[in-house]
């Protein structure tokens, strides 16, 4: 009985005694949610123009952040780093364009989807090469990023608000916004969604599907890019953000592999709700279930909606 | 012919749809259809594109649930099949873009139709010896029969994957021959044929029917195929049932005629 | 010259159904087990054996699991850490409750527990396919390396939250802890790798392994021939996480000799999986070929340059090796998706036709 009433009733009385520290609670799980939302947006990017579930997303977030980092402790200047960063961004799309994806055109999905998982090690191989294993801060302020709080006076309490997670939330929406804007309105977007639509198709009207993978992918490296300073400001630049970068599955999986605004209200869900049940109901469980509830959040909504909360239910033909 | 239609057609029935309707959400794929299958015979399923011809075979053995309509099979009567159920008892199918185990050779692809009749188990299976390997064995001769009788022996150990278009439908042909089906469902066995496949193929479906006696439910685009393989024709157009006689009769009918040239009416 | 099948004919089913047909290979196959459990010992050091040899086995084993869920049943898995430290953690509980009991037992047990869990884990497998399965088997590595570390039961209560290894006795002969040799521990290890690597042989060359690759192939059809869809995912899930939990007991009793719970980490179920796809997906061959490459890959990187007087810090060499794996990886893929185990199976087929191009 008492077990019930701690798993049932406690933490709803926790959370009418405390509102403020619910308040918080929530804050903060939208800015992670945020952070999980634009890894799963490079995720939806790619696997729209390519059909390429790009295991290696993660993986781009923190190579990013690292040789922006790197440059910087190379003495190149902060903007001149973050101008740099987005050009290897842009070599990384050519190089991955050429080695892998056009060799593997017409593999099975499957055969694509563990070359990304090379291109995950190799990545953390020449990243780490490079700029060796230990973590690094990212440059925050040299980037002109707000640091400090707000303390709002709410709910009986103080809800802090970081100006950073403030800032992170704002690019976060001018990149979609900016996302929604070039797909549906110019003519790359155009041929964008003609290419997720048919490859065969749009290669038949002209569309070049090379430069459009080219595209996209330096598109998804320039949304992990921003991810990577948003992430890395918040805690520190390492390999060790790869684990946590997977958990843009679980999001994926909730707002479906094609949705742009799917993968935003996955990632919120998967933000809020880890970071409450962490709170509420992590005790219980002797805490640190941070590493599990996204993935089973997202198994339990599988079992019920075999193709996710917004993904559309496939007529199977034979 | 006509004489053995005749009998076939007075026969004990095999599988009788009635009234099925079939929707994708808006899209109705079947709408009221009803025939009947005779034990024996061997029966075609015509119609131009569209017409709800593949989706009758997908209801028929299970792979799709009408939203109305009642199925009976060997007198039982049943509002869906399922895919399974329909495996047990009898009702093998081939399909249109063949679906094959293109990992696998010939050989096994041939007996994983046995799968049903195989029952030795786990711990069995973990030894490969004894009672499971003269299972094993006791299959792979069936096996090896279906592949004299079609044959394939040339590509028995060749993954299915490499072999030309007109072999892999030969293998399906085999593999669903290796279920002992009752009732065989071919959906279009000729498709991207030439005339000399098609000429074999025609016999090996004759000599299925004559020899075992399996009914067939067939539908085959090229009419000349149709008109002398089959002893009943049943027309679709836009899921609708439009005729239902013995060839020669819906070659006259004047709402196939319609359905297929187009004239209003 | 000498590998030829000319005049070996097989005048009934049971000769053409041998695992090894051709006469040549089933000496070749006699030479390398009597390589692996007499030559081996007699001339690799405790060195050898403890770094290279023994390690070799349990990987292999493990890759085995993964492969006859990956490769033959064509259900991509992330949760192999978490399977093998099921098996780990429970051949530690049993041999803690029951000291007496022989550790082989305990560790071909462990592989039970894994086989119930990751069953439960293939659960889903019914209704979600490729990518959202993946997120499953995730959930399950995520959710048990947290219960590992979490669960203090589980190491029974140590402080430092390791399992660590008794000595245990086989016939007297200690086998595990500290006082086994090295000889005894890789002999213990070829053993079980080699009766379970026949058991999984038979299946696949069976009725269970053809309906296995036909769900891989197509699933629909299989379902439509009668294959029963769930039954057969989840007897390869249970014999996939089995292997897998056996490999793991192997790992910690007879190699590691102690284990944290971050040993039986994401990155475990990744090694696992690029010996899968290096090796070969689809054969138990490619299963031994590619844990002999993955895991003597680092080892070599780490002699070599020292060897050639050249002074690389310990550290590039970790990141090197990453970097070839990943790059073997998509090398594999784009140029040989059926991995060394097709290689190999080429070679062969060269040696047979020699000295003719074909």
């Amino acid at each position: 009985m008492h077990l019930l009433y701690l798993i049932l009733v406690d933490p709803f009385v926790q959370m009418g005694t405390a509102p403020d520290l619910l308040a918080q609670t929530l804050w903060e799980g939208l800015v992670s949610g945020v952070l999980y939302a634009l890894i799963a947006l490079g995720f939806v990017l790619i696997y729209k123009a390519s059909g390429v579930f790009n295991f290696a997303q993660g993986i781009m977030v923190v190579f990013s952040a690292l040789t922006l980092v790197g440059l910087y402790a190379a003495g190149v200047p902060a903007l001149l780093a973050l101008a740099l960063t987005a050009a290897v961004m842009f070599v990384l799309a050519v190089g991955i364009e050429r080695l892998v994806l056009r060799p593997l055109v017409n593999r099975p999905d499957i055969i694509l989807f563990m070359a990304t998982f090379g291109l995950t090690y190799l990545l953390i191989g020449i990243g780490e090469l490079i700029f060796g294993g230990d973590t690094k801060q990212m440059i925050a302020k040299q980037l002109y990023l707000p640091s400090g709080a707000i303390d709002l006076p709410m709910l009986g309490g103080v809800v802090r608000l970081q100006k950073l997670d403030i800032a992170a939330a704002i690019i976060a929406s001018v990149l979609v916004a900016a996302l929604t804007v070039v797909f549906q309105y110019t003519r790359i977007g155009r041929a964008f969604r003609a290419v997720a639509d048919s490859h065969r198709a749009a290669l038949s009207v002209g569309i070049s599907l090379n430069q459009i993978w080219i595209i996209v992918w330096f598109a998804a490296g320039i949304v992990a890019l921003a991810t990577g300073i948003m992430w890395g400001a918040r805690s520190e630049v390492s390999f060790a953000l790869e684990v946590v970068a997977l958990k843009a599955l679980p999001v994926l999986i909730l707002g479906g592999f094609t949705s742009i605004p799917g993968a935003i209200v996955g990632g919120l869900i998967i933000g809020l709700s880890e970071k409450l049940f962490e709170l509420y109901w992590g005790p219980l469980m002797g805490g640190g279930t941070e590493s599990w509830f996204a993935y089973v959040i997202a198994l339990i909504v599988l079992l019920f909606r075999p193709h996710g909360l917004f993904g559309e239910v496939i007529i199977e033909r034979i | 012919m006509t004489d053995a239609s005749v009998n076939v057609a007075a026969g004990e029935t095999l599988l009788a749809v009635d009234g099925i309707s079939l929707r994708f959400g808006g899209v109705t794929a079947l709408n009221d259809v009803s025939f009947d299958i005779k034990r024996g015979e061997i029966r075609a399923i015509i119609g131009p594109n569209g017409a709800g011809k593949t989706s009758m075979l997908n209801v028929i053995n299970g792979f799709y649930h009408p939203q109305r309509g009642a199925i009976r099979f060997r007198g039982q009567n049943l509002t869906r099949m399922n895919p399974g159920f329909a495996a047990r008892n009898g009702i093998a199918r081939t399909f249109q873009n063949v679906a094959l185990f293109r990992g696998m050779t010939t050989l096994d692809n041939l007996m994983t139709g046995r799968a049903l009749k195989m029952n030795r188990g786990l711990f069995w299976q973990l030894l490969r010896h004894g009672p499971a390997m003269d299972e094993e064995i006791e299959h792979r001769r069936v096996v090896e029969d279906i592949i004299d009788f079609l044959e394939i022996e040339a590509i028995r150990r060749v993954p299915v994957g490499r072999l030309p278009y007109g072999l892999q439908k030969r293998v399906e042909l085999g593999r669903a021959l290796a279920m002992e089906p009752e009732l065989l469902l071919l959906d279009e066995p000729m498709t991207g044929m030439n005339l000399e496949e098609k000429e074999d193929m025609c016999r090996f479906i004759l000599e299925v029917n004559g020899q075992f006696g399996t009914t067939i439910a067939l539908i085959e685009h090229d009419m000349g195929v149709v008109m002398d393989l089959s002893n009943r024709v049943v027309v679709l157009d836009y899921g609708r049932k439009i005729a239902d006689d013995v060839p020669a009769a819906v070659k006259q009918d004047a709402a196939v005629i319609a359905a297929y040239l187009g004239v209003a009416g | 010259m000498l590998y030829r099948e000319v005049g070996q004919y097989h005048t009934n089913y049971r000769a053409d159904m041998r695992i090894f047909p051709i006469l040549q290979d089933r000496i070749g196959i006699l030479v390398i087990l009597a390589i692996a459990f007499l030559g081996v010992p007699l001339i690799g050091g405790s060195f050898f054996l403890d770094v290279v040899a023994t390690p070799f086995l349990i990987y292999a084993l493990a890759a085995i699991g993964l492969n006859l869920l990956t490769g033959y049943t064509g259900l991509l898995s992330l949760g192999t850490g978490g399977f093998m430290g099921i098996g780990a953690y429970t051949c530690y509980k049993l041999t803690t409750w029951f000291p007496g009991v022989d550790i082989v037992v305990w560790i071909l047990a462990g592989g039970l527990a894994a086989a119930a869990v990751g069953a439960l884990f293939g659960l889903p497998s019914l209704r979600i396919k490729g990518f959202y399965l993946l997120v499953a088997t995730l959930a399950a590595q995520f959710f048990l390396q947290w219960a590992f570390e979490r669960i203090p039961w589980l190491y029974n209560n140590n402080i430092s939250g390791t399992i660590e290894v008794p000595t245990r006795t086989l016939f007297g002969l200690p086998i595990t802890g500290a006082t086994a040799t090295p000889v005894t521990r890789y002999e213990v290890a070829l053993c079980i790798v080699v009766a379970l690597t026949w058991l999984a042989s038979n299946l696949v060359h069976g009725r269970i392994g053809r309906s296995w690759m036909a769900v891989r192939d197509m699933d629909i059809a299989a379902e439509l021939i009668g294959i029963k869809l769930l039954p057969t995912k989840l007897l390869s899930f249970a014999i996939s996480s089995y292997l897998c939990g056996v490999a793991g007991a192997m790992l910690v009793f007879l190699w590691y000799g102690s284990a944290e719970p971050t040993v039986f980490s994401i990155d475990l179920s990744f090694t696992i999986l690029f010996m899968v796809i290096i090796g070969g997906l689809g054969s138990l061959l490619g299963a031994f070929l590619g844990a002999a490459l993955i895991h003597v890959l680092p080892i070599v990187l780490r002699g070599v340059p020292p060897a050639l007087g050249l002074n690389i810090a310990s550290s590039t060499v970790e990141h090197l090796n990453l970097m070839i794996v990943g790059a073997l990886i998509i090398l594999f893929l784009v140029a040989e998706p059926f991995g060394l185990a097709r290689l190999w199976q080429t070679g062969k087929q060269k040696l047979r036709v020699w000295p003719f191009p074909y």
